[in-house]
């Protein structure tokens, strides 16, 4: 299977404090692959860098055939990478019809497109001229999704989108990312639920200290409780 | 924290009046101590056409404030250059400035109006590009920059146009006033208060009924998550530098003619206003600016009527009040 994305040898620098410290990955094309790890293990500074948010000081960052490490962020998205990330940041004074505008980048709205999303999320239909500052915690979470699915895009960088909903919600989110899984999208999540990470994950990539400190298959490591408290501290089940 | 659930019916988003009723309210409050009806109706409509002056200056800042976080101290050389290129169109058509048709005058103001926005304008894309460019992100270099550039643009246009000040006449037709009874409204006023008023309709309309307007307000919110969506927002934010630049070039053309003058300090005396109603309204906000600058101008014309020795602090004294209401301004969009 080809790799969609690629880092070697990536480093990044916030201020004074290196965090990445040499990554080297591969997302393998029409896989989820799950990025874990300890808080501050540099899981969202790994997102944010191949997104061109923060600037790798080094390395090599390859989306498909392209080089894309000094590229800025808007010329990225362009390539066909959408970012969902932990704050969700949906824009507050826009409705919901407007942050899928706003996301749709190349055109109108596509109503088939809209209705399949508003299968998973029907309160995206409900409130679709409501604020999205007046939403929900989880129902931002879904308008967020939903904005980086809107248009087909190669790539799904997602962090945490599980964090602080509500189990209901939770599953939901859970469908729609197995539903875009199987139309084929390539996924790198970020998740700390062990049931999504296990629902969802083909692969797992496990990062501390700003480096990659195990890679392989994600049923593996799910089955492998002392390998989960040896990388992450304490059993996957404990996180549920 | 309660988590709502997807089906969950959500509460209608409340409008949020209270800030429109606030110089509604102040205005009727200031009838009884006024005492003189026609006072203070002449007082209430200075006061909106100064409010609509200072918000067409206002607004560009209060974009660039919200949208790029630049702090442009030199936001006021727009408004001087505006001022100095209008006359330079009234100049050599002095007859038909002071000719008594109202087409003849505004054949003359129109252009002198465009003419000094594009100078305003394009004089922004120099400023965005060669002072602010470098040091986005960095607000002390930033005050220091625009102040800087706010001085080198006052000595040239000295230079330039020499110490003195250049009386700018009102065109004839705008003179004298609209007579109501005992009530007495300058003609300018009334022009002033319809220009504003269209400058905030057109801004609404843009910020609200287009995709651009949508991307402005998406990037005064949140400019990190408007890229991850792939838009260039540089571009952006040089087309709104640009259009806040011009649209004080504007209101340079208005004050000057208000004040019937031109210096080239003479925006020494609106920047603290400016910032004032920008702070109060909200960063970013047009809304909240536009209700900002009426209440600084009512603030200003009903202070000074009533208690003349509180006019110099009476604005600081309403942003005070309105902060500890408000912190974040009247209207907040950004965190910031």
């Amino acid at each position: 299977m080809t790799d969609l994305l690629k880092l070697s040898g990536v480093h990044t620098n916030i201020g004074r404090y290196h965090i990445l410290q040499g990554i080297d990955l591969a997302v393998p094309q029409g896989q989820v692959t799950m990025l874990l790890g300890r808080n501050g293990a540099g899981k969202t500074t790994t997102l944010r860098t191949i997104m061109g948010l923060w600037q790798a000081s080094s390395g090599e960052i390859t989306f498909g055939s392209e080089r894309i490490e000094s590229r800025a962020t808007p010329d990225i998205a362009r390539l066909g990478v959408g970012y969902v990330p932990e704050s969700m940041a949906v824009f507050s004074d826009l409705t919901v019809k407007e942050n899928l505008v706003l996301a749709a980048r190349d055109g109108p709205l596509d109503d088939t497109q809209l209705d399949w999303i508003f299968g998973f999320f029907p309160a995206l239909r409900r409130f679709w001229l409501s604020r999205a500052g007046s939403l929900s915690g989880g129902q931002k979470q879904m308008l967020s999704i939903a904005r980086a699915i809107i248009e087909p895009r190669k790539l799904l960088l997602i962090d945490e989108p599980t964090k602080g909903l509500a189990p209901a919600i939770v599953m939901a989110l859970i469908e729609c990312l197995k539903e875009i899984k199987r139309k084929g999208a390539t996924i790198l999540l970020v998740e700390q639920n062990f049931f999504a990470a296990r629902e969802l994950g083909d692969s797992v990539l496990v990062m501390d200290n700003g480096t990659i400190v195990h890679r392989g298959e994600m049923a593996d490591l799910a089955a492998d409780v002392p390998l989960q408290e040896r990388l992450l501290g304490l059993s996957l089940e404990a996180h549920q | 924290m309660t988590e709502l659930a997807a089906s969950d019916p959500l509460p209608k988003p409340k409008r949020d009046i209270a800030p429109i009723l606030l110089p509604i309210a102040l205005a009727l409050l200031m009838i009884p101590l006024i005492g003189s009806t026609s006072s203070w109706l002449t007082l209430t409509a200075a006061s909106l056409a100064m409010g609509m002056m200072i918000f067409i200056m206002a607004s560009g800042l209060t974009l660039v404030f919200g949208l790029m976080d630049v702090l442009n101290f030199g936001h006021g050389a727009f408004i001087a250059v505006g001022a100095y290129i209008a006359t330079l169109v009234f100049a050599p058509f002095a007859a038909s400035v002071q000719a008594d048709s109202l087409l003849v005058n505004l054949a003359v103001l129109a252009p002198a109006a465009l003419l000094s926005m594009a100078v305003s304008g394009a004089l922004g894309l120099v400023v965005e590009r060669v002072l602010i460019l470098p040091v986005y992100g960095q607000h002390l270099k930033q005050i220091l920059m625009t102040t800087g550039g706010l001085i080198v643009a006052e000595q040239t246009l000295y230079a330039l146009w020499g110490p003195q000040i250049i009386p700018m006449p009102l065109p004839a037709s705008l003179r004298g006033s609209f007579i109501l009874g005992d009530v007495a409204i300058a003609k300018y006023r009334v022009l002033a208060m319809f220009i504003g008023l269209a400058v905030f309709i057109a801004i609404q309309l843009v910020l609200n009924r287009t995709k651009l307007g949508l991307l402005i307000r998406a990037g005064v919110e949140n400019r990190e998550m408007v890229e991850a969506l792939g838009y260039r927002i540089r571009r952006l934010f040089l087309g709104v530098f640009m259009t806040g630049s011009a649209l004080a070039g504007l209101g340079g053309v208005m004050w000057a003619l208000y004040r019937e003058q031109v210096h080239a300090s003479m925006s020494d005396e609106l920047t603290v206003l400016i910032f004032v109603v920008v702070i109060i309204g909200g960063l970013g906000s047009i809304g909240g600016c536009f209700i900002g600058a009426i209440l600084v101008a009512m603030v200003a014309n009903y202070g000074g009527f009533l208690v003349p020795k509180l006019a110099l602090v009476s604005n600081i004294l309403l942003m005070v009040a309105i902060l500890m209401w408000r912190p974040r301004g009247l209207y907040a969009v950004t965190s910031r």
